[in-house]
């Protein structure tokens, strides 16, 4: 397709049988929950007249694996909405190419005569959203949680600032909107059976999108598994450390509850930035977003920055000193005291427990 | 290599944040302003790259005149000369960002500046965007979110992650790359530096304020957020209360002779 046909007129899609278009990110052989409940955020924007379509792109880092059952694939997304499924296939998105995926949605976009383009906003979503926002002079709005349409191309809508600590009221006027989904705050689950919208099987579409080669000028060339080990994004308890701490040698109690949970430790970004111990550990705004049964948060002051990581955290019980620190109004429950005392003396009661 | 760091000047907020009277802005009366977090490590390493290799870093801001204190603060941590896109206390959206950058690189000629370094998200707004809409329009390539760097002659590698695997890229330059946080850890500014940077001249430029497709109607801080803890105790006393209560949360290793109910998974 010529570029120039879409340019700040968007998709053409601005009437009621204008389509909606989510990008979905690949988990496996599954849909990754994310993109799930951004499909579902898509399809709640649409016209229950209107097409919902889904843009599965290829697994990513296993050339050659087998692609699972599409039928499957397909039932799993129809569930969230999905009134259409593209299939994306091409040799060149063998790796992750972002402007490439960018460019595979504006061909779906224009198929559909989008009003809309949705993705959960991860890394991948974000910044394929943004190309797709640079190549057709439309506006991205980041981090919304929740969106409606008020009229022709106008859109209500909410985003988060802060990563969540501000909300942002907001009127969009845009010809297709390019909308970025907040995933992990949207108050339910993606409720599977969309109401109002009768359940048929997806049209589903097979695509070899047309990529040039100024669109591959980034193409990863690897990507590699982590070592292994329990990931601070995904453990079922985080023991948190912050300034109250006191040094790089204080972690090692935190570390010995952290075990006796089955969990790992978490810190403030105070801690990195002293060098007590390495970034990759930060739980916060600029670190990792946790999302524990229980975080326990020790010597950890509570700032926004900090508590934009642990927004989706069940359970928080904090350890401070000072029954005046912002955390106290975060956590569920609080222990006012020297973590120095109280954790060792924790650490004691639950070996006692066991014997 | 002469290398290019645009930065933002964010308000600074500590463990509570409040918005003013009209609902339209972050108060800043009690707390001032700093630059986003990922913006500062992208200044470190371009300084780390230009102390390595030779070169310039040439730090660029958009905001009011007193966002000049911000670019001070990057020239004190090594930067070489600061560029000041004044603006009239009007917000600019992403998109407006993006074009005046674009028109600074213009202006800045015959400095070509092959690599251009951004954070990849402001603390603020998170717009996610202004790297990438000004490598379409220099026609770049843009790597973001990277926290590993290494430059060598004509092309950057880098590294990020995503969902626990480890991409790589390598680009050719020039290219526009934006960092996050834990790239580097910024150092603190030496005497020296301050001194240098409270003398050094700073360039201003007027981009061309244009309006953008988003109308902020105004910011809340969402319900629910501050509620009150429940005071387990005081001190090694209140440890029984603490253990009953993770033990109730299932996060304990089951105690002896229970059966094995509430083992941490």
């Amino acid at each position: 397709m010529n570029v120039s046909d879409s340019g700040a007129a968007g998709f053409a899609g601005s009437d009621v049988t204008s389509g909606v278009v989510c990008l979905a990110e690949r988990d496996g052989a599954t849909i990754a929950e994310g993109s799930l409940r951004a499909l579902a955020f898509a399809a709640s924007l649409a016209d229950p007249a209107a097409a919902v379509a889904a843009a599965v792109f290829p697994l990513l880092g296993e050339a050659g694996a087998p692609e699972p059952d599409g039928a499957a694939l397909t039932g799993l997304l129809a569930d969230y909405g999905a009134t259409d499924v593209f299939l994306i296939q091409s040799p060149d998105l063998s790796a992750y190419a972002p402007a490439a995926w960018a460019r595979c949605l504006e061909q779906v976009a224009t198929t559909m005569r989008a009003s809309a383009v949705v993705a959960a906003a991860t890394d991948h979503g974000s910044e394929v959203l943004a190309h797709l926002g640079a190549m057709t002079d439309l506006p991205l709005v980041a981090n919304c949680v929740s969106a409606r349409s008020a009229g022709m191309s106008s859109w209500q809508l909410v985003r988060q600032r802060w990563a969540g600590s501000v909300l942002e009221d907001a009127v969009l006027e845009a010809s297709c909107a390019l909308l970025t989904v907040a995933v992990d705050a949207l108050q339910s689950p993606a409720a599977p059976s969309m109401p109002g919208r009768a359940r048929r099987l997806p049209t589903t579409h097979a695509v070899t999108p047309v990529i040039a080669d100024v669109d591959l000028m980034v193409r990863a060339t690897e990507s590699a598994a982590k070592g292994s080990g329990m990931s601070l994004a995904t453990a079922r308890v985080v023991v948190g450390g912050g300034r109250g701490v006191g040094g790089p040698d204080g972690f090692a109690v935190l570390e010995e509850l952290a075990d006796l949970m089955g969990g790992v430790v978490g810190v403030s970004r105070v801690v990195t930035s002293q060098g007590w111990r390495p970034h990759r550990q930060q739980v916060g705004q600029t670190g990792t977003r946790i999302s524990p049964e229980v975080y326990m948060a020790c010597g950890i002051s509570g700032a926004i920055q900090h508590m934009a990581g642990c927004l989706s955290a069940r359970h928080i019980v904090a350890v401070n000193i000072d029954a005046e620190a912002p955390i106290i109004a975060h956590a569920e429950y609080a222990v006012i005291g020297d973590l120095n005392e109280v954790i060792p003396a924790l650490i004691a009661a639950i070996r006692a427990r066991r014997r | 290599m002469d290398i290019l760091v645009c930065v933002k000047r964010v308000p600074m907020v500590g463990g509570t944040v409040v918005v003013t009277a009209d609902g339209q802005d972050v108060d800043t009366r009690m707390s001032g302003f700093t630059v986003s977090p990922h913006e500062e490590c992208a200044v470190e390493e371009a300084v780390q790259i230009t102390e390595r290799q030779g070169g310039t870093v040439t730090v660029l801001t958009l905001g009011p005149p007193e966002a000049a204190a911000q670019l001070r603060d990057m020239l004190a941590l090594g930067a070489h000369r600061g560029v000041l896109l004044e603006t009239d206390g009007r917000e600019w959206g992403p998109t407006a960002t993006a074009a005046a950058i674009v028109f600074a690189v213009g202006e800045l000629a015959p400095t070509s500046f092959p690599l251009i370094l951004a954070g990849n998200e402001a603390a603020d707004t998170g717009g996610y965007q202004v790297g990438i809409r000004v490598a379409h329009a220099l026609g770049r390539a843009c790597l973001t979110g990277i926290k590993r760097l290494e430059v060598s002659g004509e092309s950057v590698r880098a590294t990020r992650e995503y969902r626990g695997t480890e991409e790589q890229f390598e680009v050719a330059l020039p290219a526009v790359v934006t960092v996050k946080e834990g790239i580097n850890l910024p150092r603190y500014p030496s005497l020296p530096g301050r001194l240098r940077a409270k003398r050094a001249e700073i360039t201003v430029l007027r981009p061309l304020w244009q309006p953008d497709a988003v109308r902020k109607q105004g910011l809340r801080v969402p319900a629910g957020s501050a509620r009150q803890a429940e005071i387990l105790g005081y001190g090694a006393a209140a440890v029984p209360a603490l253990v009953e209560v993770l033990s109730e949360l299932g996060v304990l290793p089951s105690a002896a002779g229970s059966g094995g109910g509430g083992a941490a998974a």
